[in-house]
């Protein structure tokens, strides 16, 4: 009884807490000083026809930077906390049913085409909606349905790896780059701008995007693989 | 009248988050199972994620990416706010990954010998 | 206006989806009403004007999401299978319908 009191109360409290948003949300006409500032400059200082990119590769790219490492440290906790030595010998024996022939043709065919829409949509994250993050998913999907119709199958763990502290050590690299060559961290612009709306622009915008990507990938699939099971 | 009034004030999109945050914690506070909770977490990060974009909403205006419908003369004058969207953007992300790590101590407190409710470890969750 | 329209059904959707989360007794359907709810935020977010951020909740919200939980969910019911003979549960707490 108590417990109902104390909870109908927290509830309560929060709606009013939210209710001055829900009331006040986007009644503004126009951007604030900061986004028109992106919207005017995104395009014209750093070429990206993108300017949710441009914020989240370039101008707040040291947040993504910690993001993607917020995104390693969980990755490295689950694989940690769910080894075999940790649940007892018995508990990832049970091996799943095997995959029927139509997710194994499936898998098959898909593969392929999954990983190349995954790097086109990294690749043109400066251009067109998307971008690391999403490619990087569409890459651990595919993973996740190799690990699906092979049940017994397992990641190598020396490619994925590699593949996760090259790109980390990558995306440091060109914000290095960035801040010796051009005038800060992360800054784009230690290649030539070039005309908005081309693929090779935005400086290197797509290429820390496609680094993003593939450590995101990567780091996806370990999770998913971490959770699966059956790992030693 | 004056009701209807003050309901056409209310943005649709940031009262839908508002209440969906409510369901989430009423989720996490009220069920003892702990997958229920984690379920619960997500369904609040949702109504979250959607109260923040809907700070930046403006009504009309198109995607922050320039194409033949809005040049770069004219962006700030025809684009909806970006920030709130690169903000969004890496939340969803780290939700996953805060998500599977919550799952995965349920699965190992489980594995423990502990069961799935919250009651069985220890104390009382009140 | 017909975005409009569509927002507040859409609203009305996710909140029905987002309670049926929280109250069901199934745990399977609990988890894939919450995918439900990621899903249709994903088309809130796309009338919003943010395809950004519709594609990452498409994707991760409503689909790597659901994995997640099915993968984990899996093998707790496969630890439970194990040692279900050593343990005897009450089934209240197994449910969580209890409140």
């Amino acid at each position: 009884m108590m417990r109902k009191v104390l909870v109908t109360l927290a509830i309560l409290g929060f709606a009013l807490a939210l209710l001055p948003l829900a009331y006040r949300a986007g009644v503004q006409d126009r951007p604030g000083a900061l986004a028109a500032g992106y919207l005017d400059d995104a395009p014209r200082e750093l070429g990206a026809a993108n300017v949710v990119t441009a914020i989240v590769v370039s101008y707040r790219g040291f947040d993504t930077l910690g993001e993607v490492a917020v995104l390693f440290a969980a990755t490295a906790g689950v694989g940690a906390m769910l080894t075999k030595k940790r649940l007892g010998p018995d508990a990832a024996s049970g091996r799943g049913t095997p995959a029927t022939e139509v997710l194994r043709t499936a898998t098959g065919l898909l593969t392929g085409l999954l990983v190349m829409f995954g790097v086109y949509i990294f690749t043109h994250g400066h251009l067109t909606p998307g971008g690391g993050f999403q490619g990087g998913v569409v890459i651990a999907t595919a993973i996740l349905l190799n690990l699906m119709s092979r049940p017994e199958s397992r990641l190598s763990h020396g490619l994925m790896t590699g593949i996760e502290s090259l790109s980390g050590a990558a995306y440091v690299a060109l914000g290095l780059l960035g801040a010796i060559f051009a005038l800060g961290f992360l800054d784009p612009r230690i290649l030539p701008i070039g005309r908005v709306g081309s693929l090779l622009s935005a400086g290197s915008v797509p290429l820390i995007y496609s680094v993003i990507g593939l450590k995101v990938g990567a780091e996806l699939s370990g999770i998913l693989e971490a959770l699966k099971g059956d790992r030693e | 009248m004056n009701a209807l009034e003050v309901l056409a004030k209310i943005n649709p999109v940031a009262a839908s988050g508002a209440v969906l945050v409510l369901v989430g914690l009423w989720g996490v506070m009220a069920k003892p199972n702990l997958f229920k909770i984690a379920v619960a977490f997500s369904v609040m990060e949702t109504g979250v994620n959607l109260v923040i974009l809907s700070v930046g909403y403006i009504r009309g205006r198109t995607a922050p990416i320039l194409d033949s419908a809005a040049d770069a003369a004219s962006a700030s004058a025809r684009m909806t706010d970006p920030v709130p969207q690169a903000l969004v953007l890496t939340a969803i992300v780290i939700g996953l990954a805060v998500t599977a790590l919550m799952l995965s101590y349920a699965v190992r407190l489980k594995a423990g010998g502990g069961g799935s409710s919250i009651e069985s470890y220890g104390e009382e969750k009140w | 206006m017909a975005t409009d329209i569509a927002i507040l059904a859409a609203g009305i959707l996710m909140i029905a989806a987002g309670v049926g989360a929280v109250l069901a007794k199934s745990l399977l359907v609990s988890i894939i009403l919450s995918g439900g709810v990621s899903l249709v935020a994903s088309a809130v977010f796309l009338l919003m004007g943010a395809p950004d951020v519709a594609m990452a909740e498409a994707a991760i919200g409503s689909g790597l999401t659901m994995v997640v939980f099915l993968y984990a969910l899996a093998r707790s019911k496969q630890a439970d299978a194990e040692d279900s003979d050593e343990r005897v549960e009450s089934p209240a707490s197994e449910t969580g319908g209890a409140v």
